[in-house]
């Protein structure tokens, strides 16, 4: 075998370590919900983590001008006040969900990362429903 | 100089059908119905999702063929099986980069170490080792036995890269198209531009295979005439 080769091998499987034991084993939990941060305030309110849940609706305060956002993060059950600065993503709203990286301070969890996670649905918009649609629409979500 | 195989006629047929397809799929794309919640930038879907389903399908191909390499020994088999893992190593790079394109503006990031993308990750790295092995190793045959059992065991991967979304918590949202459950959640407007890219890019890799398959085996042909020349 030639250096080169010998090179190539240890890079590629020296990645694969890398990959697994380093990205994949700290990751297969990716986030904490905000229960399981009240259940384990050891592990979760102690260190850097990642907090995901649902945007809670009414919740929401941007300042344009000095780039604060405030908001709360649940998952139905327990909720934790979050702060963030800089612009969301573009999809970042209200009942939608939300994974922010930082840690807490005094109850409050400080995001130096935000990232939205959307649906799995494509759906076009639906224009002009007429009271028939509507009713059937209605008649199928019981 | 002896007869060289030329291109034959699905060869040929695949590739000009592909890229007719991949023209019609492109306008559909582009006249697709806009997605409630994402709006335009949703039509990366229709390159992603089908350089993803392609790259990954095919993968088990290439097991077949590192298969039948095993089994009967041809070197013709394990020729083929590394023409399929070289175009699926770029359908699946393609889909990497449409990935990233599509998670900052979304997401906010390019990437991320969640678990689909992480576990996509080491399915990249192992393939690209199956190339550095065989670079590496000399011995024909040695090379060729030592390649089907990476491209076998790192198809493993492929399921559980599939899986990975549901197995673990995940940025990356749950499949759209449920192959566990049937279940899906994609509006039928915009299924034509969907299923037209995925024809297009099948053909192309069917027509990049060959190619590829052609160009392997004149390769050897020349090899065996001059082994000193190699």
């Amino acid at each position: 075998m030639k250096p080169k080769h010998i090179i190539g091998i240890v890079v590629v499987v020296g990645a694969l370590a890398y990959l697994i034991f380093g990205g994949l084993g700290r990751n297969l939990v990716y986030f904490y919900t905000p229960s399981e941060c009240l259940q384990n305030q050891a592990t979760c309110q102690s260190r850097q983590v990642r907090l995901g849940g649902l945007v809670k609706a009414g919740t929401v305060n941007y300042d344009k001008d000095t780039l604060d956002l405030r908001f709360v993060v649940t998952d139905g059950v327990s909720e934790f006040p979050v702060q963030a600065k800089g612009t969301p993503p573009a999809l970042f709203g209200e009942n939608r969900g939300v994974v922010v990286e930082g840690r807490f301070q005094e109850g409050t969890f400080v995001s130096t990362n935000l990232l939205v996670k959307h649906s799995e649905g494509y759906q076009a918009p639906k224009e002009g429903y007429t009271p028939e649609q509507i009713r059937k629409l209605i008649e199928e979500a019981k | 100089m002896s007869q060289s195989k030329r291109m034959d006629i699905l060869t040929l047929a695949s590739l000009s059908l592909g890229l007719l397809t991949l023209g019609i799929g492109a306008f559909l794309a582009f006249t697709a119905p806009p997605a409630t919640e994402q709006g335009h930038v949703y039509r990366i879907i229709f390159l992603h999702v089908p350089s993803a389903w392609v790259g990954m399908v095919s993968l088990f191909v290439a097991v077949a063929y590192s298969i039948l390499y095993l089994a009967r020994g041809k070197a013709h088999y394990d020729r083929m099986a590394t023409a399929v893992i070289e175009v699926a190593l770029l359908f699946l790079s393609l889909t990497l980069i449409s990935g990233m394109l599509w998670g900052r503006p979304t997401w906010g990031v390019y990437w991320t170490w969640e678990p689909r993308l992480t576990t996509f990750a080491i399915l990249l790295v192992v393939y690209i080792g199956y190339f550095v092995v065989r670079s590496a190793i000399e011995d024909p045959e040695l090379r060729a036995k030592a390649s089907a059992a990476i491209s076998i065991l790192g198809a493993i991967n492929v399921p559980i890269t599939y899986m990975s979304v549901k197995w673990w918590r995940s940025l990356h949202q749950t499949q759209t198209f449920d192959l566990t459950t049937g279940r899906s959640n994609f509006d039928p407007a915009m299924l034509p531009a969907l299923l037209v890219n995925i024809l297009a890019l099948s053909l192309l890799f069917l027509a990049f295979v060959r190619i590829r398959g052609l160009l392997a085996e004149r390769e050897s042909a020349k090899q065996e005439l001059s082994p000193q020349a190699g």
